[in-house]
């Protein structure tokens, strides 16, 4: 084969590898932006109205004097949620792993359409310009929140262009997600291995093709909730704005839109993202645990399939998001029904994960740190969406910063430390050399202290009342005791953020310096262990045929305590 | 038991309605029962990293499941999930369902919008928007024990009507009237806050409840019209 040349091949590239390593970039750069944000909005919080002059500079209508103005702690909280949500968890879980590891771990080549996985990563960055042009127009960027409800976003009176863009960034962000998905589903079912069934997948990959599922039948609903708004915005439709409203004493000529068909829509993908952010973290964990316990994983078909049925029960929720709308009560009650009904092959996964550990042979290595980390904090993740579920304790939690703490519960203290495993895990295989080990758990444990540190104290902030997306809570008399404890989390937000240049300093001088990692640095079962590191182009130097299940470790009667997938055990 | 009380009023603010403590019970009893499994599995995974960590010559066990403890931790969690929505159901319906709210002594409408709190009482002739309506900003005041039937509407994008005090909240969505009762249980003055993003003044639009005894309550009646 010719070289395709340095731009074909690392730019424009149509290599999974190429293109999961681009979005792994990206999505970790757009993680450290919103980071960014997050610690403004943390300085406002711990210290409010306190000024941050070298601010005035960069954001002189924002932050006029170096202090901060309601509307832009309105787009900071916005934005923060946006590019986590849409241009860091989704790409880095769903988009860098994802395709990296789909054919290496099922023994094909690429993808089954490897021009569209191109265009999937190459409408990301276009998105994200999109969504981030609204930091330079007019009023700034988007400002009514992550959930952009309307009528707040829907009218120009209330929101000014930056929501616009940003309703058109994640129409194409959604987009890269549908062709994406379309891969992926199309690529499990067509091109593994010979041997390879559906139940000797590794789980990571029963994850991604839940996922991959949600995200096809998720996705368009969201992209059709987000034209209906920029024609209301643009054109003067009445989609999503009831009759009668009157802004700024003046009456409006709109008629006829409902504000709850976009809670409806919106939630109709948003809470199944709310699992596509987390199903292939659980993947991850599930191969990471058994590899460093050295044992079979505890109920394949227990934990696959409820894989599966949180994907398929996960379209049945959207609605407990709007319990306290004016939605019709009795529907409250199914909504709370299927809620409750989630938690139990949640509950199967996380029992399935001990019962790997029990009697295992534990290796405490930094993949194995964050998987560990992963359950820890996704329990509280998990057991604080109980509360929410109930719909009389809900009334008085939704909206609060109750809510705030079980979210990062579950999509940073889930899915980041499942993303933390996945990247200290496959690293070798990615780049050919290991990290770090000894900053590696550093890095795990001051994240672990400081996660814990700012979003504990949030559980407690929402049981006395203090709702979320304010920018001074001091306003209320009831709140002001919280001053102290606001602190204290700033304090601990700031520790986390300087932690993660341990991390990138760890990442960036171990793809140079660190030790070589041959094809198998973690003695492990599954395909893509069987190529070098990293793997050439076309992967496998010949199609591997699969003989055994994904965790076969610790078999009787062998000389190592793993046996390939591609072995052979009499 | 004294003893969690105590801690209940430093974490939730010290209830004022009729459904409060209804709702803070089922708080507390899904306290106690995540409480439980959060120990359960945090311990079981301490425990096993300590116990289990690998040493020279003790192989990990070969084992792929068992089909009886799947099925108990499987079916164990889902009846308690099952008690605790039929828990939650009770209170739900008693708060929420139509059929089940008292016959209110009094009603009110609160219209929300940029960034205050409209409120309006129907006056001695019981209907709203008549002559003899009585309208504050931002002051609500309610009778102690009796039911009080609360309209809520918004002028322009959707607020939350929250007190924390009376655990109640209820959307304000523009094009959709809602209600929502309440019955206060003790004399006092409450914060309203804002729940739902609504703009650049969304922080600070708050609200005051002040509830007092119905002799009071319409003594302050009179006297706000009279005022007007």
């Amino acid at each position: 084969m010719s070289d395709p040349g340095f731009i074909r091949k690392y730019i424009f590239s149509t290599d999974h590898k190429v293109i999961g390593i681009q979005f792994l970039f990206s999505s970790l750069i757009f993680m450290f932006f919103g980071g960014l944000l997050a610690m403004l909005m943390r300085w406002q919080l711990g210290w409010p109205g306190s000024p941050l002059p070298f601010m005035e500079k960069i954001a002189p209508a924002g932050m006029p004097g170096g202090i901060m103005v309601p509307e832009y702690y309105n787009m900071l909280f916005t934005m923060h949620g946006s590019i986590m949500i849409f241009f860091g968890v989704i790409p880095l879980l769903v988009g860098a792993f994802g395709n990296y590891l789909i054919p290496l771990k099922i023994g094909a080549p690429d993808m089954a359409f490897p021009r569209l996985n191109m265009l999937s990563y190459w409408l990301f960055p276009i998105a994200a310009a999109t969504v981030l042009a609204g930091f330079f127009v007019e009023g700034g960027a988007a400002a009514s929140g992550w959930t952009a409800y309307p009528p707040l976003s829907g009218l120009k009176e209330t929101m000014g262009p930056g929501q616009t863009l940003w309703a058109a960034g994640v129409v194409i962000l959604g987009f890269s997600s549908i062709f994406g998905a379309v891969n992926y589903v199309a690529t499990i079912i067509n091109h593994r291995a010979p041997g390879m069934s559906f139940h000797r997948l590794p789980i990571s990959i029963w994850a991604m093709f839940t996922t991959a599922v949600l995200t096809l039948l998720a996705t368009p609903v969201l992209a059709a909730a987000m034209i209906l708004l920029l024609l209301d915005r643009c054109l003067g439709t009445s989609f999503f704005l009831p009759a009668g409203m009157i802004v700024d004493g003046t009456p409006l000529a709109h008629a006829g839109g409902q504000a709850l068909l976009w809670q409806h829509l919106f939630w109709f993908y948003s809470h199944p993202a709310v699992y596509i952010m987390i199903l292939p973290a659980m993947g991850f964990v599930s191969d990471i645990l058994p590899n460093f316990s050295r044992k079979p994983i505890f109920g394949y078909k227990a934990i696959s399939y409820s894989a599966v049925t949180i994907g398929a029960v996960g379209f049945l929720v959207w609605a407990h998001h709007m319990f306290q709308t004016g939605m019709n009560p009795t529907l409250g009650t199914t909504f709370m029904v299927s809620t409750m009904a989630v938690a139990v092959p949640t509950g199967v996964k996380v029992f399935s994960w001990l019962g790997t550990l029990w009697r295992g042979s534990i290796r405490l290595t930094t993949p194995m740190l964050h998987a560990l980390g992963f359950i820890s904090m996704f329990i509280i993740g998990g057991l604080t969406g109980v509360f929410l579920a109930s719909t009389p304790v809900d009334m008085y939690m939704h909206d609060t910063y109750f809510v705030v703490g079980h979210l990062h519960y579950v999509l940073f203290g889930g899915s980041l430390f499942g993303a933390f495993a996945g990247i200290t895990y496959w690293f070798p295989k990615m780049f050919g050399r290991k990290m770090n080990d000894r900053w590696g758990k550093t890095h795990f444990w001051l994240t672990f202290l400081f996660f814990n540190g700012v979003m504990f104290p949030m559980f407690i902030l929402g049981l006395g009342g203090m709702p979320r997306r304010i920018y001074d809570y001091t306003q209320y008399a009831g709140l002001v005791h919280f001053a102290p404890l606001n602190r204290m989390m700033s304090v601990s937000a700031f520790c986390l953020m300087a932690t993660q240049l341990l991390f990138a300093f760890n990442f960036f001088r171990s793809l140079f310096k660190g030790e070589k990692a041959g094809p198998n640095p973690w003695e492990a079962t599954t395909l893509e262990w069987e190529t070098p590191s990293p793997p050439p182009h076309g992967n496998f130097a010949k199609t591997p045929v699969v003989h055994c299940g994904p965790y076969e470790y610790s078999v009787p009667g062998m000389k190592r305590d793993w046996q390939m997938q591609t072995e052979k055990h009499a | 038991m004294s003893h969690f009380h105590q801690t209940a009023e430093m974490l939730l603010p010290e209830a004022a309605s009729t459904y409060a403590p209804q709702v803070d019970r089922l708080f507390w009893a899904i306290l106690w029962i995540t409480g439980f499994f959060f120990f359960l599995v945090q311990g079981a995974l301490l425990l096993f990293v300590l116990v289990y960590r690998a040493k020279p010559g003790r192989p990990a066990a070969y084992l792929h499941g068992n089909t009886l403890v799947e099925i108990i931790w499987t079916i164990v969690p889902a009846v308690i999930l099952l008690f605790l929505t039929l828990a939650s159901q009770k209170v739900w319906a008693e708060i929420r369902f139509p059929k089940q709210m008292p016959t209110p002594a009094v009603q009110v409408e609160i219209l929300a919008e940029q960034f205050a709190w409209n409120i309006r009482y129907p006056g001695p002739d019981n209907q709203f928007n008549t002559a003899d309506d009585i309208t504050t900003i931002n002051q609500l005041h309610l009778p102690v024990g009796e039911p009080v039937l609360i309209k809520v509407l918004s002028k322009d994008v959707i607020h939350s009507f929250f007190v924390p005090e009376f655990r109640v909240k209820q959307d304000a969505v523009p094009g959709l009237p809602t209600q929502v009762w309440v019955q206060a249980t003790r004399a006092g003055q409450f914060e309203i806050r804002c729940a739902e993003l609504c703009g650049l003044g969304h922080y600070r639009m708050r609200g005051f409840v002040t509830t007092e005894p119905a002799v009071n309550f319409q003594e302050w009646l009179a006297e706000t019209k009279a005022n007007e």
